[in-house]
C-alpha cells in the first residue's frame, strides 16, 4: 500500500511538475473553466441575492395576515372590521398606542427603469404610523418623514437606485395628482426597499378603497405567540383569513423567481460546462499524448497503471481546480453587491435586490469545476494507462 | 535468478495485427542466454530484435510460446506481478535515454528506488553510487536537457543499474550517439558485464557496438542464427 503511495505521488508530481512544458492548453482549458464557473456562479447569485432580499424582508417574531385564499397582497382584501378584529388578537405586542399591527394598502404604479427606460411595475404602499415598529429595520437616510395626511411619499433606498424620478425633490405621478418625493429610507436590503410609502389614509381615497387594506403586519410578543395568534385569528367567525409567519410568507413569495433563475442558471452552467469538458478532455489528450513515452517509461520501469491514471486525473483536477478559483474570484469581484432589478412573480411587482455571491455558491462554482476536471481527465487517463508500453516506448 | 541459463525463449510467436492484417515478426523462435552473457542481437529493421527484447523485458506478450528468466514463467504473469518483477530484476537502457525532463540526474536515477522500501537517504546513496559507477558524479544536479547525450546515456544506465538488477535490456544504446560516445557507452557496458557479472542484451545495427558483445545472434524473418543474412 505504501509503495502504492509512493508511486502516486510520484508520478503526479511528474505531471504536475511537467505542466509548464504544456502551457499554451493547459491554460485554454483553465480559463474554459474559470469562464464557465464565472457564469455559472453570477447567475445564481442573483437567485441569492432575491432569497436574500426576501429572507432579509422577515422578522423573527413577525406574521402577515392576508385574506384566506390569497397568495399575495395583490390577491388579498381586508376591510376596516376585520383590521380592528385582528388587532384584539393575542400573542401581538403592545406598546403605548396600542397593538403593534400595521394595516397596509399594496397597489402597483409604472415607473420607468433607471438602466432601460422601460415601465416596471413599482409596488407603492400606504402605511401607518405602526409600520415602522413592524420593521425594526426600517430607517430614513435622506430627507425627511412624509408628513401625515399629506400627498407626500418617501421611497426605499433600492427603488431610488433603480428606477428614474424617485430622488429626493421630484415626484410621482398618481392619477392626476403629483406626489413629492420627500424621503429615502432602508430596511436592511429587505424587499421594503423596494416600494414607495405613502399615508395610506392618502392611498385609500386616491385608489377608492374606502376603508379597506389588503394586509395586516403584526409583532408577536413572541416567536411562540404564533400558533395562538393564529389559532384565534382562524376560528374566529367573524374572519375569513390566512395568518402566516413572515418568513413563510417571503419564503413562498421567492419560491417561482428563485427556482427560475436557479433552473435557467444551472441548465447555462450544464451547456458551458460540457463545453469546457470538452476543452479539458482536448488537453488532457494532448498532455498524455505529449507524455506518451515519459509515461510508458514509468511502466517499463516498473510504475502501475493505477498511478499513472490518477496522475493525469489529478493533473485535470489541480487545473480545474485553479480555473474554478479563478472564475469563482472573477464572480465575486465582478457580481457581489451589483444591483439590480426583477420581477417578482407572486405580487408582478418589481423587486431590487443585490447579487449576493456567498461562500455556498463559491463552492459550488469550485465543485462543478472539479467535476469538469474530473471527466475531462478520466477518459485521456485509461488510454495513457491502457497504451501498449512496447508500442508507447517507441513514439517520439 | 541463479539459473545458469538466465533466460530461456521456447517456441515463441510473435503476431502483430496492422488493421485486418496480421504481421508475423517472430514464429517459432528458440534461445537461451546464460548468466553473466553480453548478447548483441543485430538484423535488418523489422526483423523482430526489439519485439524480442521486449518480450524478455516483460513488456510485451509473446502470441504463443513461454518465456523464461530465472526460471519465471514471466508470460503468465498479471500486469501488476510483471511490472513488481520488471522493477526488481530488469535494468532497461533506451536509444534515446527516456529521462525525465523534469528531474535532474540524480533524481532520474533514483526513479526505479521509488518502487522499493528504501528510506529517502538510502535512496540518494544507491544513486550517487550508481552515478559514480558510471563517472557521472560531478552531474547530479544537472537536468537532462543540460547533459551531452553521451552523459544522458550514461545516467540511463545509471538508472539501470541502480536497482541491482541481474538482467540489463539494452535497445540501441549507441544509436543516437557520436562514435567516441558510443565507444565510452560500450566500455561502460562491457565492465558492467566483465566486473560486475551483469547479463547484457544489446540491440544494435552498429557491427562495431556488436564486437564489444561476447556472442552476436542475427535475426532475420523471425528467426535466430549465428550468421548475418543479406
Amino acid at each position: 500500500m505504501f509503495n502504492w503511495i509512493s508511486q502516486v505521488v510520484s508520478v503526479t508530481r511528474f505531471s504536475i511538475l511537467s505542466l509548464p512544458q504544456r502551457k499554451g492548453s493547459s491554460a485554454a482549458a483553465l480559463l474554459g473553466i474559470a469562464g464557465v464557473v464565472a457564469v455559472m456562479v453570477g447567475v445564481l447569485s442573483i437567485a441569492q441575492g432575491v432569497l436574500k432580499t426576501m429572507q432579509s424582508s422577515a422578522g423573527d417574531n413577525n406574521a402577515i395576515v392576508l385574506r384566506s385564499g390569497a397568495d399575495s397582497e395583490m390577491m388579498s382584501g381586508l376591510g376596516g372590521d376585520d383590521v380592528r378584529i385582528i388587532a384584539e388578537a393575542p400573542g401581538i405586542a403592545r406598546d403605548d398606542s396600542g397593538a403593534v399591527s400595521s394595516p397596509e394598502l399594496f397597489v402597483i404604479i409604472n415607473m420607468p427603469m433607471q438602466s432601460t427606460g422601460t415601465d416596471a411595475n413599482v409596488p407603492l404602499r400606504g402605511v401607518q404610523a405602526s409600520a415602522m415598529k413592524v420593521r425594526e429595520s426600517f430607517k430614513l437616510i435622506e430627507g425627511r418623514m412624509f408628513e401625515w395626511g399629506l400627498n407626500e411619499v418617501i421611497v426605499g433606498k433600492g427603488a431610488r437606485e433603480q428606477f428614474a424620478g424617485l430622488s429626493v425633490g421630484s415626484s410621482i405621478e398618481v392619477g392626476q395628482e403629483k406626489w413629492p418625493v420627500v424621503g429615502v429610507f432602508e430596511a436592511d436590503g429587505g424587499l421594503s426597499e423596494s416600494e414607495i410609502w405613502v399615508d395610506a389614509a392618502v392611498l385609500q381615497p386616491a385608489y377608492r378603497r374606502g376603508n379597506s387594506y389588503q394586509a395586516v403586519y403584526v409583532k408577536l410578543n413572541s416567536r411562540e405567540a404564533f400558533d395562538e395568534f393564529k389559532d384565534t385569528l382562524t376560528s374566529d367567525p367573524r374572519l375569513n383569513v390566512k395568518p402566516m409567519r413572515e418568513s413563510e410568507y417571503y419564503d413562498s413569495q421567492s419560491t417561482t423567481v428563485y427556482n427560475l433563475i436557479t433552473g435557467l442558471g444551472t441548465i447555462i452552467a450544464i451547456i458551458m460546462g460540457l463545453g469546457a469538458i470538452f476543452g479539458a478532455l482536448n488537453t488532457m489528450y494532448t498532455a498524455v499524448s505529449s507524455r506518451t513515452r515519459e509515461i510508458a517509461t514509468l511502466r517499463a520501469l516498473g510504475f502501475r497503471a493505477g498511478p499513472v491514471v490518477i496522475s493525469v486525473v489529478s493533473e485535470s483536477l489541480l487545473l480545474a481546480f485553479v480555473g474554478g478559483l479563478i472564475g469563482a474570484g472573477l464572480a465575486w469581484l465582478a457580481f457581489d453587491g451589483y444591483r439590480a432589478a426583477t420581477l417578482n412573480w407572486a405580487s408582478f411587482s418589481a423587486i431590487t435586490f443585490a447579487f449576493d455571491v456567498n461562500i455556498k455558491l463559491l463552492a459550488q462554482g469550485i465543485i462543478f469545476a472539479m467535476l469538469i476536471g474530473l471527466i475531462g481527465g478520466l477518459l485521456p487517463a485509461i488510454r495513457a494507462a491502457r497504451q501498449p508500453i512496447a508500442q508507447a516506448l517507441r513514439e517520439l | 535468478m541463479n539459473d545458469s541459463h538466465l533466460v530461456k525463449v521456447s517456441g515463441v510467436d510473435k503476431v502483430f495485427k496492422r488493421g485486418s492484417e496480421e504481421v508475423h515478426v517472430l514464429g517459432g523462435l528458440d534461445l537461451e542466454i546464460p548468466n553473466g552473457d553480453f548478447l548483441a542481437l543485430m538484423g535488418p529493421s523489422g526483423s523482430g530484435k526489439s519485439t524480442l527484447l521486449n518480450l524478455i523485458g516483460g513488456l510485451d506478450r509473446p502470441s504463443e510460446g513461454k518465456v523464461e528468466v530465472g526460471g519465471k514463467r514471466i508470460d503468465k504473469l498479471s500486469d501488476r506481478k510483471l511490472a513488481g518483477w520488471r522493477a526488481r530484476h530488469v535494468g532497461l537502457v533506451f536509444q534515446f535515454y527516456n529521462l525525465m525532463p523534469v528531474l535532474n540526474a540524480q533524481k532520474n536515477v533514483e526513479l526505479p528506488l521509488l518502487l522499493t522500501k528504501l528510506s529517502k537517504a538510502e535512496r540518494k546513496k544507491r544513486a550517487a553510487l550508481a552515478l559514480d559507477i558510471v563517472g557521472l558524479s560531478h552531474r547530479t544536479g544537472h537536468y537532462p536537457r543540460q547533459l551531452s547525450g553521451g552523459e544522458q546515456q550514461r545516467t540511463g544506465i545509471a538508472r539501470a543499474i541502480v536497482t541491482d538488477p541481474t538482467l540489463l535490456l539494452c535497445d540501441e544504446p549507441t544509436g543516437d550517439l557520436d562514435r567516441k560516445s558510443g565507444d565510452e557507452i560500450l566500455d561502460l557496458l562491457q565492465a558492467l558485464n566483465k566486473e560486475q557479472g551483469k547479463t547484457i542484451i544489446m540491440v544494435t545495427h552498429d557491427i562495431h557496438a556488436a564486437a564489444r558483445a561476447k556472442r552476436t545472434l542475427h535475426l532475420n524473418k523471425g528467426q535466430l542464427s549465428t550468421e548475418a543474412v543479406d
